[in-house]
């Protein structure tokens, strides 16, 4: 077997078991954009365009919520502020590759991708490791791409009142579960709660999400400044 | 602004931020205390979609008492905190919410 291929096959098997939270997620996806009036074909542009689980939802919650664009487009970045990590980090592992490569890695870098190819990274010496991340990153696309469209054919059957919308905070809940044990983030996380609740009527355009998400990212800075002093 | 254009913004802004440090990063040019404060933007952005969507109701103002969402939610946490899995914390949190609307 060429030598690309087995590593593209590795960064399948190794990304497979954290697929299994993505199946909820993009079936959610799919069920809430339809719940909200997007056209199939716009519910399948937004998962084949933005390729992003959290940026796709925050998208879903603020246009519903009647946010204006600007508002809505800043959310997303912010949001995806923690991927400017993930590609400071990958970049030294393909620095030597083509741009067209770059860009494809780029598209493919998610929070699962990352999560094993960072560790697979550190390990191997390969010159073709890249591979491992378009792998783990294919299989991700695969899995949001065809969970997105059953949502949207779910979403055409559900009742409204099921109450779905409640799953959004519950995903995002999710995605937290390993920082509820830790004291900064505790704080942080009620710091940002709080100015949400707190700044939702009079914060203008709809900008809770930024003001909250600076908020609790300044009381990290403050906190973990003050940790490391004592 | 029209959907699609808001959808293909979302999307450029969601690729530039995978992107820019790909194409773009000296060595090193993120310090480990940049490292370590971006490390908490998970915690800092997500609350701020998470604790309106529990406490707000749908105009907007604070609902403590009669509202399911709550106790649905510490569910959720608890069982989170516990078994530190992404699918047992989603679904205890739903089914915590129908239980209370539909049976209870």
């Amino acid at each position: 077997m060429n030598s690309n291929f087995k590593t593209f096959l590795k960064g399948i098997i190794d990304v497979s078991p954290l697929m299994i939270p993505v199946v909820p997620f993009g079936l959610i996806f799919g069920i809430l954009a339809i719940d909200i009036g997007f056209s199939p074909l716009a519910t399948m542009g937004m998962s084949l365009i933005i390729f992003g689980g959290a940026s796709q939802i925050i998208l879903l919650q603020l246009f519903s919520g009647g946010a204006s664009s600007l508002v809505i487009i800043s959310s997303v970045g912010a949001v995806n502020s923690r991927h400017l990590l993930y590609g400071a980090v990958v970049s030294e592992h393909v620095s030597d590759l083509k741009l067209i490569w770059k860009i494809i890695i780029s598209y493919f870098l998610i929070d699962q991708a990352f999560a094993v190819s960072n560790e697979y990274f550190k390990k191997s010496k390969e010159k073709n490791k890249y591979f491992h991340i378009i792998g783990g990153g294919f299989t991700c696309w695969v899995v949001w791409q065809i969970t997105t469209f059953l949502g949207i054919i779910l979403g055409e059957a559900i009742p409204e009142k099921l109450g779905l919308s409640f799953a959004v905070p519950l995903t995002f809940l999710a995605i937290l579960v390993n920082d509820f044990r830790k004291m900064i983030n505790v704080i942080v996380i009620l710091v940002s709660g709080l100015v949400a609740i707190f700044g939702y009527n009079y914060i203008p355009y709809k900008a809770y999400v930024i003001v909250a998400a600076f908020a609790g990212l300044f009381t990290a800075l403050i906190l973990t400044k003050i940790v490391k002093k004592s | 602004m029209n959907e699609w254009v808001l959808i293909i913004y979302c999307g450029l802004i969601t690729f530039l931020t995978r992107f820019s440090m790909i194409a773009l990063l000296k060595k090193e040019m993120f310090n480990d205390r940049v490292r370590e404060v971006l490390s908490y933007v998970p915690s800092a952005i997500f609350p701020a979609i998470i604790f309106p969507a529990v406490f707000l109701d749908s105009t907007g103002s604070i609902q403590l008492e009669d509202n399911p969402k709550i106790l649905a939610a510490i569910i959720a946490t608890i069982v989170g905190v516990l078994s530190r899995n992404i699918i047992a914390t989603i679904f205890s949190g739903l089914i915590s919410y129908w239980t209370i609307i539909f049976v209870l």
